[in-house]
């Protein structure tokens, strides 16, 4: 199968396309399903998942020596008892709100170019999910009690407290969680016909068979399909708000200076959604240049994704001045305090890098020349990634260190095996998308091919609003 | 029937969309109703053309979201106010406010797994056999061909004249599906 693998050419006029000239139904099918059939598999995967699955090993053993020792071996002490656990659970569950934002809020919108990023940022999402709830759960000091947060009838004879928002966190987590799943699986069922259908091993045939569950692309089937997706996209829409807004409501409903204040729900989905694409930023970049994606992932979406970095960034600007504003316009003098102490104290160092990489550099991506280098997005994706965990760590850290009576103040410094949780995680992350890489297809079929104009008029310009032949992609 | 061995139908296959989206209109004019389209990517207006009309979808989702909001919040109630009831800070046993978030995560829930469930159980899968991978030509309605099948159930189906039929209309080849 010959494929026109020629570069991405901006037409004379309006936007450049959102998918490379010269495919077909055919040639765009056999790009992607490619990775995923063919018998060899390239070394680099190899060396790349050799080295995610060493720092998943780490996890492990981390994980084991934290149940088996104790909580002891964290850094937390009496003041500050919430430490990496939490910072981590917020930084992993918000990183994951990208994926739901473009699968679900611009197929709502109509951004036919969220259509190449789509699967790969929905995956991204439930590995995020997956890092996310570890945390919490280990932070419990006695993870095998966990079930005990489900309202079940038990010999205790007592129930959750569902007026606590931890409690709501339990909620908002898991559908967020299955609901990502089914979400991901539904978009998934055409594209495992798809493979099932190409795949020349016995085992590919029956292994996606299964996962394809005999879809053959029936007319009424599709139809059912799009309702279903359409209003997975709608449920999921809402949902991805409210899971951040929950997040944000375990430090808004208490009273630690610094955490009680009502702009924290907007704040933390707009910090979700700027991190989030800063990670999708960070992985498709590399994806796109390895896999020889350019064609499908073009210098198109990586603007529109920057412009999305920069206007969520902003708000997130918005957020901090507005804590800032408040903690003195209120008059409180323990908010005073803690704006002054998280400006001065100890670490301050930290608060001011936080400014840097999440409000001074993302500006240079005002530049349409900062926006068409993608070694300066890969950087800067990664500035604001460091950035966000930053600022999860001035939140949850400057206000419990120093709360309202000197006497119970106190210092926090994680330790060994607090950084061995959080890179054995970013390991478990990383292992997960490899594997995801290579067996399943990393860019949505079905949907690629609805972005082609049909077959006799293939070789003609293709420009942002060509004829599509399915409105509902 | 005749001798012949039993037929599922007969399968007409296309090169693009517009050709098979005309073929059905054809065939539902023709008065042909027990037959199906089946095509690499949903093709807008082809679930119309066959005579698809009833998707009762929405109402199942609607109804497992309210199903969801129902046993989000009762649970809670039966949960705070009858089986276990604590006084917090004076507060009134059915605070309902804070029981919203749960309310609405299992609503979402609900309907979330009623949407995917539902869209599953309606099309009938999983189905892992079905007449028409039989038929060789049939693995590209995953890649790039489009497919139009008269099953021979369908009151009007004539082997040779609706082969004739299809013949008649710009598909590229025309083969029986066996049973």
């Amino acid at each position: 199968m010959e494929l026109n693998g020629s570069g991405t050419s901006r037409p004379p006029h309006g936007e450049p396309p959102i998918i490379g000239p010269g495919y077909t139904y055919a040639s765009v099918t056999d790009k992607i399903s490619v990775f995923v059939l063919s018998g060899e598999t390239p070394r680099g995967w190899f060396i790349g998942f050799a080295l995610a699955f060493l720092l998943f090993m780490g996890l492990l053993y981390f994980v084991a020596y934290t149940v088996l020792v104790g909580l002891g071996v964290w850094g937390i002490n009496v003041p500050i008892g919430w430490g990496f656990a939490i910072i981590n659970f917020v930084w992993w569950i918000g990183i994951g709100h990208a994926g739901t934002l473009i699968s679900a809020i611009l197929l709502l919108l109509r951004q036919h170019w969220r259509t190449s990023i789509n699967r790969f940022a929905e995956a991204m999402t439930l590995f995020a999910v997956s890092c996310a709830g570890l945390f919490p759960l280990l932070h419990m000091g006695r993870p095998w009690f966990a079930y005990w947060m489900l309202p079940y009838p038990n010999t205790m004879g007592i129930w959750p407290q569902t007026r606590s928002p931890l409690v709501w966190d339990v909620f908002a987590v898991s559908t967020y969680a299955t609901v990502s799943l089914l979400f991901w699986y539904v978009g998934l069922i055409p594209d495992l016909g798809t493979l099932r259908d190409r795949a020349k091993s016995r085992l590919g045939q029956v292994g996606y068979g299964m996962l394809a569950m005999g879809w053959r692309g029936s007319a009424q089937h599709w139809h059912r399909y799009e309702t279903a997706y359409l209003l997975l996209a709608g449920l999921a829409t809402p949902l991805v708000i409210s899971v951040h807004s929950v997040v944000s409501f375990d430090f808004a409903t208490s009273l630690i200076p610094g955490w009680h204040t009502t702009i924290f729900p907007p704040y933390f989905v707009a910090g979700a959604i700027f991190s989030g694409f800063a990670m999708v930023l960070t992985l498709t970049i590399p994806i796109r240049t390895v896999f020889r994606l350019e064609d499908f992932i073009t210098a198109r979406h990586l603007r529109n994704m920057a412009n999305i970095m920069l206007a969520t960034g902003l708000i997130v600007g918005y957020g901090y001045l507005m804590e800032a504003f408040m903690a003195w316009y209120g008059g409180n003098r323990y908010e005073g305090d803690m704006l002054l102490n998280r400006l001065t104290g100890p670490y301050a160092p930290l608060f001011w890098s936080l400014l840097l990489c999440n409000i001074l550099v993302p500006q240079l991506l005002w530049s349409e020349r900062v926006k068409a280098s993608v070694p300066a997005l890969f950087v800067i994706s990664i500035i604001v990634n460091i950035g966000m965990w930053l600022e999860r760590f001035i939140i949850v850290v400057t206000s419990l260190h120093r709360d309202f009576l000197p006497s119970a103040w106190g210092m926090y410094s994680p330790t060994g095996v607090d950084w061995g949780l959080l890179i054995g995680s970013i390991g478990l992350f990383l292992s997960l998308l490899f594997l995801f890489i290579r067996f399943l297809p990393m860019i949505s079929i079905f949907e690629m091919r609805t972005l082609l104009p049909t077959p006799e008029k293939a070789h003609a310009p293709l420009g942002p609003r060509a004829p599509s032949p399915a409105a509902g992609d | 029937m005749s001798a012949a061995p039993p037929l599922y139908g007969l399968l007409a296959e296309f090169d693009r969309p517009e050709d098979l989206l005309a073929a059905a209109h054809r065939a539902h004019d023709e008065g042909y109703r027990r037959m199906d389209a089946y095509t690499p990517f949903p093709v807008e207006g082809l679930a119309e053309a066959i005579g698809f009309q009833r998707n009762r979808l929405p109402l199942l989702v609607l109804i497992g979201g309210i199903a969801g909001a129902l046993v989000g919040f009762l649970t809670q109630y039966w949960a705070a106010v009858i089986d276990y009831p604590i006084n917090v800070g004076g507060r009134p046993f059915n605070s309902w406010p804070s029981f919203i978030p749960v309310t609405f995560e299992v609503t979402i829930l609900f309907a979330a797994l009623t949407a995917v469930l539902g869209m599953l159980a309606l099309n009938r899968l999983p189905m892992p056999y079905h007449p028409l991978f039989n038929a060789p030509r049939f693995a590209l309605a995953t890649r790039n061909r489009f497919f139009l099948c008269i099953e021979a159930a369908d009151p009007r189906f004539d082997r040779d004249g609706t082969r004739r039929f299809l013949e008649g209309l710009t598909a590229r080849e025309v083969t029986e599906v066996a049973h």
